[in-house]
């Protein structure tokens, strides 16, 4: 398989971008992964699922007003170059 | 006799602001290098007074350089360029850890000779412990088992010719395939960091263990696949297909002992069996990350052996 840093930047941008359109209340929550169901034990185990969940919103969160931009000139430059 | 007295004396005060400028030169160049001079040779002074020589036997054609305010604008424009050196490298290291990476590079030929020996054959090798020295992990010139980058980085370029030579024998190669081939190795590499660093995450493992360490484990795997890719282009598909297999169980050994005294709780460490579902997840994922090399060797180099 031949891959190039090119194709590895496109792949993170979708990827980021698939993890910034989990909404919160309307789907999280429905499938048990909201931030209100992640009150654990207050011992060292987070466990799996919870550190999975903090990722998920953390991500959301950092990479929300970066996403707009890389967006936009993402747009911008396939528009004008195919 | 008065026309020598200043020749000579011109060539004294000529003399003066180049040896400045050259030893200045010379000791900027030794604080901006990236990596220094590790080796313990003072050949730093020698050079600079050898250099500045010559340069000053060759000045007494210019005159224009004699009067004080040039003199005087070249020992600013010195100072400036150092200033602006010192700025450059407060802003670069602010990025890349220079000062980190020269920690990687401090390597010798013994401990080159040896850490080679250690990935084709680690079965002899009793105590995998990384020595400290006052909570800094020492250099890896002084300690066999500490992770290194320049092997790491040896055996990518390695890699990349060989596999240019592998193609070129099934008449496949041209010159831009090198770069494909290199770009890929290295996108196949970061991902594999990713992995790990999104692995460790998640199972929440108290370690020591930065980015640039597991770079290097996972770039010690080049060394196995360019024995195998060589030995496959000197002695054909059988002889290929056996030196990656020794190279893969030794690289899956080798991952297993270093990662087992870095992921794991003291205990499970020494041997024995500890119950317990995070140890067992470490476990796991110790074996995935050792599991994981030889697929990735066979995978980036099967398609040079055909």
């Amino acid at each position: 398989m031949a891959f190039t840093l090119y194709s590895l930047i496109q792949a993170a941008i979708l990827c980021v971008n698939a993890v910034a359109v989990l909404h919160e209340e309307r789907f999280l929550s429905k499938i048990g992964w909201g931030v209100d169901q992640t009150v654990g034990g207050f011992g060292d185990e987070p466990g799996v699922k919870v550190q999975l969940m903090n990722l998920v919103r953390s991500v959301r969160t950092v990479m929300r007003v970066p996403l707009i931009a890389v967006n936009a000139v993402c747009i911008v430059l396939l528009l004008l170059f195919g | 006799m008065d026309y020598t007295a200043t020749q000579s004396g011109f060539r004294q005060r000529k003399l003066q602001p180049n040896m400045r400028l050259r030893t200045s030169l010379v000791d900027g160049s030794e604080g901006s290098q990236l990596f220094e001079d590790t080796s313990g040779a003072a050949s730093g002074p020698q050079t600079g007074n050898q250099q500045a020589g010559p340069q000053a036997a060759g000045f007494p054609g210019q005159s224009i350089l004699s009067d004080p305010m040039s003199n005087l604008a070249m020992a600013y424009g010195s100072s400036l360029a150092s200033q602006g050196r010192e700025m450059v490298d407060k802003n670069l290291d602010r990025f890349i850890p220079i000062s980190k990476l020269k920690y990687y590079f401090a390597v010798d030929t013994v401990y080159v000779g040896k850490k080679l020996g250690l990935l084709v054959f680690p079965y002899m090798h009793e105590n995998w412990e990384v020595s400290y020295q006052q909570d800094t992990p020492v250099a890896p010139r002084f300690d066999v088992n500490a992770p290194d980058l320049y092997i790491p980085a040896m055996g990518f370029i390695t890699y990349i010719l060989v596999a240019g030579l592998a193609l070129g024998t099934q008449n496949k190669f041209s010159p831009e395939l090198l770069g494909v081939q290199a770009s890929s190795a290295f996108v196949w590499l970061i991902m594999e960091v990713l992995a790990v660093l999104l692995s460790l995450y998640l199972v929440t493992v108290n370690t020591d263990l930065t980015t640039i360490d597991l770079l290097a484990f996972s770039g010690y795997k080049y060394v196995g696949m360019i024995v195998g890719v060589v030995a496959g282009l000197l002695f054909g598909r059988p002889a290929y297909y056996l030196s990656l297999l020794w190279c893969c169980v030794a690289i899956f050994v080798f991952m297993i002992r270093t990662l087992r005294l870095k992921l794991l709780s003291e205990a499970a460490a020494e041997g024995r069996l500890v119950r317990g579902a995070k140890n067992q997840l470490r476990m796991y994922l110790t074996m995935s990350i050792a599991a994981a090399q030889p697929i990735f060797m066979y995978w980036l180099t099967y398609h040079l052996i055909r």
